[in-house]
Parts: C-alpha cells; sequence; structure tokens
C-alpha cells in the first residue's frame, strides 16, 4: 500500500532577532524529518513545547514551506503555496487546531462555518446544503438548534466538534490535529478523542494527532513518532513504543504517565534545562539532559536508524556497537 | 433591542446634560458678559441695567434652572450680541463647517484605511514602514502647524491656492487637507495594527487551509473582524464632524461653526457658546450611540449582551 503523505528529510529554519540591532540566530524547529502516513492510519508525534511539532503538522499540510525536503500527498509533490492546485487538495486535507474559539469566525454562525468549505471547492449543491450541515452536526454529536448559534454561545467542547465538523465537510483524507483537546476539560477531552477516532474509523481517514499528552496520543495513535528539538528521536507502534521505549527520552516521556491502580514506578526524572530550539546542543541534542550520555553522545549525532519490528531510534546507546564502531573508525 | 436603545439614549440625555451645566457655571466664573460687551468705562447703572436685561443679577442657580426649562421647550436663548436666536447664529454656519469637515472625513476615510491595510498585509516591506512614518508625522504635528506650513507652500511660495476666504471651492483645498491629515494617519495606525492582530488569529489560517483564496480570506473574515476597533475610530470622526474645525476654520478664515465659537467665547455671548455646545456634545453623543449598534451588527458576541 502507497502512502497517503510522506514527507521526506523536511527542514524549516527560523531566523530569530534578537532586540533592535541583535544579531539573527536561527532556530531549526524542523531539522531533517522523514515520515509517512498510511490511508486511514493515525501516527501520533510527541514532544515537548519547541520540538517542532505544530510546525510539522503545518508542513504536512503545505501551510509552511519547506526549505529543503519534498512533502508528497498520493504520490504527488504538494504544489506550490496559494496556487490553484494547493487550494484545490484543501478538500482532502484538514487541519483542526488546539483553540477552538480561535479557530473560528466570531461573526459567523456555526452552520456557516460548516458550509464554507462546502462553498469553497463547490462540493454539495445549494439545496442539498442543509442537508450535508445537519448530517456533518449530527455525525460530531451537535444539536441541529444550534446550527444558528455563534460561536462564543456555545461551550468549549461543542466549539471543538464545530471545528471537526467544519473539517469533515470536505471529506478530507488527511486530518492533522494539532493539540486538539489540550484546550478542554478532562472529561470532555476522552468525549472528542472517542468521537474522532470514530469518525476516522467510519469515513477511513488517516491521522496526524499532535499533542505533548502521551494519555491522548495512547488512546488514539496506531505509530508514535517522539520528537526532540526539530528531529525524530524515535518512532514506533503505540503498542511498543509505550511498552518498550528504547530512546532515553522517550523512556522519560513513558514514565511519567501514570497508569491508572498502580502507583508510578521506575519514573525517570530529566535532568537539566528544557531544550533552547534556538541554542542546539553539540551532538546529540539529548545528551545534556541523557541519563545514559556517553562521550561520542556530546560530538557525534546520531542518525535514525532501524532497530527491528518497523521500529526506528536515534541514539548511540540504541542503535549498538556498530554505531559507535563505525563512527570511532571514522574518527581514527 | 428597544430597551438597550432606551437605556442608551437616557444615559445620552444625561452626558449632554452634564455638558452644558459644566458649561453653564464655568462661562459665568471666567467673566462678566456685561465687562465685556459694553467695554470697561460704561457707568455702573448701564451695567446693572444689561445685567437685569439678560437675568444675569439672579442668583446662579435660578438662572441655571431658567435656563434647563427654556432649553426643554426648544428655546435655546437670544445672542447677546445681536439679539438673534442663538439656535439659528448656530445653524446658519453649519453648511460652511460641514463643508470642510464631510470631505475631509472621506479623506480620511478613502486613503488611512486603506492605507494601513495595505501597511498590514504587506508587513516588514518598504511601503509598510512608509505608511508608519508617515503616519506618525500625519498624527503628531498639530493642525495649527501643519495648516502654516501648508499655506507657506502652497500659497506662499508657489502661490496655486488661496491661504483664507471662503469664495470658491479652491478655498477649500488646504483647510480639508490640513484637517484630513491627522486621521488619516490615526486610521492608518488604527487599521494596520488592527488588521494585524486579526491575520494572526488562527481562523484566518485555517480559512486559508479550507482552501480559500488570499483575496476572499481578506474580503470575508479578516476586514469584517478587524472592523469593530476602526469603527469605534470613525465614530469619533464622525462625532466631530461639526466641532473639528475650530482650530482650522480660524486659521484659513472660515466662516463655521469654530469660528463663530471663538468669537463668541471672546465675547463672553452666552447662549451662543451654549448653543453650540450642546450641539457639538449631542453630535457626539449620537454618532457613539450608533456606533454601539453597529458593534453588535459587527460581533454577535456584544449583541447578546446588549440583548440581556
Amino acid at each position: 500500500m502507497t502512502a497517503l503523505i510522506e514527507a521526506d528529510e523536511l527542514v524549516r529554519i527560523y531566523e530569530v532577532r534578537r532586540g533592535l540591532f541583535g544579531r539573527s540566530s536561527p532556530v531549526r524547529a524542523v531539522d531533517g524529518i522523514s515520515l509517512a502516513v498510511m490511508p486511514g492510519e493515525t501516527l501520533g508525534i510527541v514532544g515537548e513545547s519547541g520540538s517542532g511539532k505544530s510546525t510539522l503538522g503545518r508542513m504536512l499540510l503545505g501551510l509552511d514551506p519547506a526549505q529543503s525536503g519534498e512533502v508528497r500527498f498520493e504520490g504527488s509533490p504538494m504544489p506550490k503555496y496559494g496556487t490553484s492546485g494547493w487550494r484545490a487538495l484543501r478538500a482532502k486535507m484538514q487541519l483542526v487546531y488546539q483553540d477552538p474559539l480561535a479557530a473560528l469566525d466570531r461573526r459567523l454562525t456555526i452552520a456557516a462555518q460548516i458550509s464554507e468549505p462546502l462553498d469553497i471547492h463547490r462540493l454539495v449543491p445549494k439545496e442539498h446544503q442543509a442537508a450535508r450541515i445537519a448530517e456533518l452536526m449530527a455525525a460530531v454529536g451537535l444539536r441541529s438548534d444550534q446550527a444558528g448559534r455563534f460561536p462564543h454561545e456555545l461551550s468549549g467542547g461543542q466549539r471543538q466538534r464545530a471545528v471537526i465538523a467544519r473539517a469533515l465537510a470536505s471529506r478530507p483524507k488527511l486530518l492533522v490535529c494539532d493539540e486538539p483537546v489540550s484546550a478542554l476539560d478532562v472529561s470532555i477531552q476522552a468525549q472528542v478523542v472517542n468521537m474522532l477516532r470514530d469518525l476516522q474509523e467510519k469515513n477511513g481517514i488517516a491521522m496526524v494527532f499532535i499533542s505533548h499528552d502521551l494519555k491522548v496520543v495512547r488512546n488514539i495513535a496506531d505509530r508514535v513518532a517522539v520528537m526532540y528539538l526539530g528531529r525524530v528521536v524515535e518512532e514506533a507502534s503505540s503498542d511498543v513504543i509505550f511498552r518498550l521505549p528504547q530512546h532515553p527520552y522517550t523512556k522519560a516521556l513513558v514514565s511519567s504517565v501514570p497508569i491508572p491502580g498502580k502507583p508510578l514506578e521506575g519514573r525517570v526524572i530529566l535532568q537539566g534545562e528544557p531544550p533552547n530550539p534556538a541554542n542546539r546542543p553539540s551532538g546529540c541534542a539529548f545528551h545534556p539532559r541523557c541519563p545514559v550520555a556517553r562521550d561520542i553522545c556530546r560530538t557525534s549525532v546520531p542518525a535514525l536508524r532501524r532497530t527491528g519490528n518497523g521500529r526506528t531510534a536515534a541514539c548511540h546507546a540504541v542503535a549498538g556497537e556498530t554505531a559507535s564502531v563505525e563512527t570511532l573508525r571514522r574518527r581514527a | 433591542m428597544i430597551r438597550f436603545v432606551f437605556v442608551r439614549l437616557m444615559r445620552a440625555v444625561i452626558t449632554i446634560l452634564a455638558v452644558v451645566t459644566f458649561a453653564f457655571v464655568v462661562l459665568r466664573m471666567s467673566g462678566d458678559p456685561a465687562q465685556v460687551m459694553l467695554g470697561p468705562d460704561v457707568p455702573q447703572d448701564a451695567v446693572d441695567a444689561f445685567r437685569k436685561t439678560w437675568g444675569l443679577d439672579q442668583p446662579i442657580w435660578i438662572q441655571y434652572l431658567a435656563y434647563i426649562k427654556s432649553i426643554f421647550t426648544g428655546d435655546f436663548g437670544v445672542s447677546m450680541r445681536d439679539k438673534a436666536s442663538a439656535l439659528r447664529l448656530v445653524l446658519e454656519r453649519v453648511p460652511a463647517t460641514l463643508q470642510l469637515t464631510l470631505p475631509a472625513l472621506i479623506l480620511k476615510l478613502m486613503i488611512g484605511i486603506p492605507a494601513g491595510v495595505y501597511a498590514a498585509l504587506h508587513r516588514q516591506s518598504f511601503a509598510d514602514r512608509g505608511v508608519i512614518t508617515l503616519a506618525i508625522i500625519g498624527f503628531t504635528v498639530p493642525s495649527f502647524v501643519m495648516g502654516l506650513v501648508l499655506v507657506l507652500i502652497f500659497s506662499v511660495l508657489l502661490g496655486v491656492l488661496p491661504s483664507g476666504g471662503q469664495d470658491t471651492w479652491m478655498h477649500g483645498i488646504l483647510p480639508t487637507i490640513t484637517m484630513s491629515i491627522g486621521g488619516i494617519g490615526i486610521l492608518a495606525r488604527f487599521s494596520r495594527s488592527a488588521m494585524i492582530e486579526v491575520l494572526g488569529q488562527p481562523y484566518i489560517r485555517t480559512a486559508s487551509a479550507k482552501g480559500l483564496k488570499w483575496r476572499d480570506v481578506i474580503w470575508s473574515h479578516a476586514l469584517p473582524n478587524a472592523a469593530v476597533p476602526i469603527v469605534t475610530i470613525v465614530g469619533f470622526m464622525v462625532g466631530s464632524l461639526i466641532a473639528g474645525a475650530v482650530v482650522v476654520e480660524s486659521i484659513f478664515s472660515w466662516p463655521g461653526i469654530g469660528r463663530l465659537l471663538i468669537v463668541s467665547v471672546s465675547n463672553r455671548d452666552l447662549a451662543v457658546v451654549q448653543c453650540i455646545l450642546l450641539i457639538i456634545a449631542a453630535a457626539m453623543v449620537m454618532s457613539n450611540l450608533v456606533v454601539d449598534l453597529l458593534y453588535g451588527w459587527l460581533d454577535p458576541r456584544l449583541r447578546s449582551h446588549a440583548g440581556h
């Protein structure tokens, strides 16, 4: 089966200028990321804030241009931003943001917001539009009498349902959800996540689910990619990565997730400062906080390599002796 | 809705009443009309007779009550100078003032808002910086300086435009431009910052992620949402259509309300001054009321608050 969307060595660097006359320093938000999502699959992307998750999400949708690397959707390269080909492709890929109130135009009713993608891509004849809107609202669990409401008249969960209904209106094949439930109450979070999963299964939508919340990702993702300072440090199926994490960063993340009914055991507490994307450590970016860092980690960037069973990890300790031997030989 | 309008109207009446009261007290405290009108060397009985005629010999609160009573019956008093109805004197001058302020308002809207929006859409570009710089110059240079500079350039040096008077349409050009420059600067700044804020909102990014053309994103999502702060400023400008020309009318000897106000204040022509202030306050308050109603139309959040 061919991938629905593929990313190949994506790079996005922001120039950040400090102060009026400060020199601009590059922030490598996304630093050579490759990944693929199969039709109907959910890829979870986890990482701390500043790890480049959201930038990656926007790049996958073609909202942020790649400085190098390429995004392919259904096998063909992403058209240039703003071109008619790019716009036409919007119907197939949609975005759900963290803050639903900000993602909705406060002047428009819920029905008007949901109908906009239908109008843009002329997907439904005018006379069937009302029925389609009603269908979408029912699908996300909104009552039909809420069609005439304005965003501020709905609760947070209802707003996010409206955003999701709008995203589904054009029957997309890919949904990028950027922290879609982080702004919601925990009880509402579960409802929205379950609803997303149902809708995904029913409609065969592929999903990129970006979150810093591992509990939520564990619930919804088939596969998980862990990001650290603009790079993927580990990728594996959701079951495996939460049961047997390989990368020390992933281990620390997974150990921090409480499991109901059990005391929190074997917790790895990370030392050192949270990462600053503008000041990337040499070698493995994680080495200042890594409990198993060795000399090589300070000088050599570990490549993301296969570690068996369809898993990949970028760590000198995990990759085993072959990596370090190779590097040593090169240095000799 | 009706209740909302009613409450606002009552508040408007109270505001106008406060302005009128303030003007009434201050005018009577700050100088004696009899002295100003009759001159310094008149005999005391002439002064007394003048005071008796105009009721100035009464205690101030009796004068005040009589004044308020006559306002509510539509009588705005009589000019002490030429015994004509104060209201008529003032209304006669309104068209001349509007001849300057209306074209100035149109210039402000047609240049200020597009310039600000353009700057916001081309942020950090040469055009953006140019707009900001000109806008700052526009609203920091006072109109009396701007007016004199324009007179110096176009009347004295180039000799292409008249420097004062109201004889032809050419005479209106310099005062209109002088009056509009500050407003253009303010509107450009406000439109720019309002647009920049709106353009950073997720629903704008979502709109283009939905496949909407950038043009349509601007017209159907960005501009309507940026309109709220812009409408506030425009409301003030509309409210000051009548009052906004005091300085400029004096520079260009334009016979509008502003000139009448200055002349009447220096003559202590109480009824005329009070009448002008009342009209200015009423115009300001009315335009604020219209702005409040517009908010509800522009922003449904405010609409439901107004409804309750």
